[in-house]
């Protein structure tokens, strides 16, 4: 890896953390993205030189404060910037700021700055756009192709959300321990948002969006190293590892869905797999059951599978179950019907969504796994009706593309039947 | 003698990496694992999972006490380690100069070992 690649990761994984102390002293969102690129253009000329500093987040917070603080004083007074030697002499002062960054203040500027960008007032595609941006660091253009939106549309997305933020006032003080949970969860909310937006696309959307499944596995890991003993951070990591672990087994070579009982095994990522395993086994010994360790703890079922026919339906059902108890949804309804399928037969499973039509009305998968369940009953017609809704219901091409091959299958049986 | 090279970096920014860039440094490395492979220098090599995959045990206490996390928290994690059979001081640092060469950012600390059981286990343990 060249100087250049270690500097810009580097500066990628010191970007929370610099943008959140600048964030707590400048009290501005712009004023803070500004400083810190100052600080980053001072890095790709200096670190190449001198070597880069022990602490690179401490070493840009330092530099972006000043650089920022001369910017001010400059356009006030006409003053010419000190050069670079002044700024950027940082051995006397790194050390204590770097005692000061490990202690809770540093925890707290990452998890306000996380915070503000999951403001309650925001819709979770401006949060996810506005994380995008300020804490991950991507381009305005990088996260218009992941959302398949213009550039120009995205821009003004990432400006409006900004401008509620600044018109709601953002919260600086510590968070008490209450407070502080309540941001862990919407935080961890957001990150999940974001994981999903990229892993619900299409092979096609593949390149682009796969950025975002990353982005959310590398800020889950930033929220862990802070709140290191949070069983539902662990599960929350956890359930995104384990089900990233199967991208490459997603998609054909034509880009259509596999489904999990036809992926190809030897495709999934088992170091992602073996990690997620081991985060699962740490969550649960705090006992403190959540919503991501049951859906984690799921998606290990299907990781410690060898073949299809190992999977214990059973056991997931009891942990679909759980999930109901804890997070009530007629999604998880929808996916628990699918377990109860395989241990108790398509009729049980029919029975337990037929209540759910009204308020899935307007969902695709609701219609696919109908569809499938009468299929598996021998009521084509039936089934013939709920794919067709389904395919109405169709948000990317591949996932209609998946529910024709249903129907084919029912033509092909229909002929054969005639 | 037997050195142990203890790998530390920053955690955030190699578990950052892309696959593409993961990739390159491990075959950068992989060049010059196989010299010392091939003379029969090279023990056991590990890379650990992150750090949040940790749980330390602390055993000055009685029962002792479990923790989340890794045993200290610092600014460049323990990140994996080799053990490498060389001559001397010297030799063992010109072996961390060249994976340095490979993979710069972070530390090796080069420690001299004291017992070495290379035990029974085979690489394939790894993905049980």
């Amino acid at each position: 890896m060249s100087d250049l690649a270690w500097i810009d990761g580097a500066l990628t994984a010191a970007r929370p953390q610099a943008i959140g102390a600048l964030l707590r002293y400048f009290r501005d969102l712009d004023l803070a993205e500004e400083a810190f690129q100052d600080a980053c253009l001072r890095a790709l000329r200096n670190w190449p030189q001198k070597g880069p500093p022990r602490d690179p987040a401490a070493w840009l917070i330092m530099v972006g404060r000043n650089a920022a603080i001369d910017q001010v004083r400059r356009r006030s007074r006409q003053e010419a910037l000190p050069d670079e030697e002044t700024i950027s002499d940082l051995d006397d002062v790194e050390t204590p700021l770097v005692e000061r960054l490990d202690g809770a203040g540093y925890r707290d500027d990452v998890l306000r700055l996380l915070f503000i960008c999951c403001h309650p007032d925001l819709p979770a595609t401006q949060q996810i756009a506005l994380a995008l941006r300020i804490v991950s660091g991507l381009s305005v253009k990088q996260i218009a192709r992941a959302f398949l939106v213009g550039e120009a549309a995205m821009e003004q997305r990432i400006t409006r959300a900004k401008a509620r933020i600044a018109a709601n006032g953002v919260p600086f003080e510590a968070p008490g321990p209450a407070e502080r949970a309540e941001r862990l969860a919407a935080v961890a909310a957001m990150i999940y948002l974001l994981f999903n937006e990229g892993y619900s696309a299409g092979a096609a959307q593949q390149d682009e969006r796969s950025a975002l499944p990353i982005e959310a596995m590398r800020l889950a890991r930033l929220l862990l190293r802070l709140f290191p003993a949070e069983p539902e951070i662990m599960g929350l990591m956890a359930l995104m590892l384990l089900q990233h672990s199967r991208a490459a087994a997603r998609f054909d070579a034509a880009g259509e869905i596999v489904l999990l009982d036809d992926q190809d095994r030897s495709l999934w990522d088992r170091r992602m797999i073996v990690e997620g395993l081991a985060l699962i086994d740490k969550a649960i010994r705090h006992r403190q059951r959540g919503p991501y360790q049951v859906q984690a703890a799921i998606a290990a079922m299907h990781a410690r599978a060898e073949r299809p026919e190992d999977t214990d339906w059973a056991h997931i059902d009891d942990l679909y179950a759980a999930l109901e108890q804890l997070a009530p949804s007629p999604v998880v309804t929808l996916n628990r019907a699918v377990a109860v399928s395989k241990v108790r037969g398509p009729e049980a499973a029919l029975a337990m969504i037929e209540p759910l039509g009204n308020r899935l009305g307007g969902y695709f998968h609701f219609f696919g796994v109908k569809g499938s369940l009468l299929m598996q009953l021998g009521r084509a017609a039936e089934a013939r009706d709920a794919f067709g809704q389904a395919i109405a219901l169709a948000t990317t091409p591949a996932q209609a593309a998946h529910i024709r091959q249903h129907l084919d299958q029912l033509m092909k049986e229909g002929a054969a039947s005639n | 003698m037997l050195y142990a090279f203890l790998c530390y970096n920053n955690e955030d920014a190699v578990f950052s990496w892309s696959q593409a860039e993961d990739e390159a440094v491990m075959s950068a490395l992989h060049a010059v694992h196989e010299p010392l492979a091939k003379a029969g220098r090279f023990g056991p090599s590990v890379r650990l999972m992150p750090t949040t995959a940790a749980t330390t045990l602390r055993k000055d206490s009685d029962p002792p006490l479990v923790l989340d996390g890794p045993y200290a928290e610092t600014k460049e994690q323990l990140l994996g380690f080799y053990v490498i059979d060389c001559p001397d001081l010297e030799a063992a640092l010109d072996v961390a100069k060249d994976l340095a060469k490979a993979n710069p950012g972070g530390a090796y600390e080069v420690r001299p070992l004291r017992l070495f059981l290379p035990g029974t286990l085979d690489a394939s343990a790894l993905a049980r």
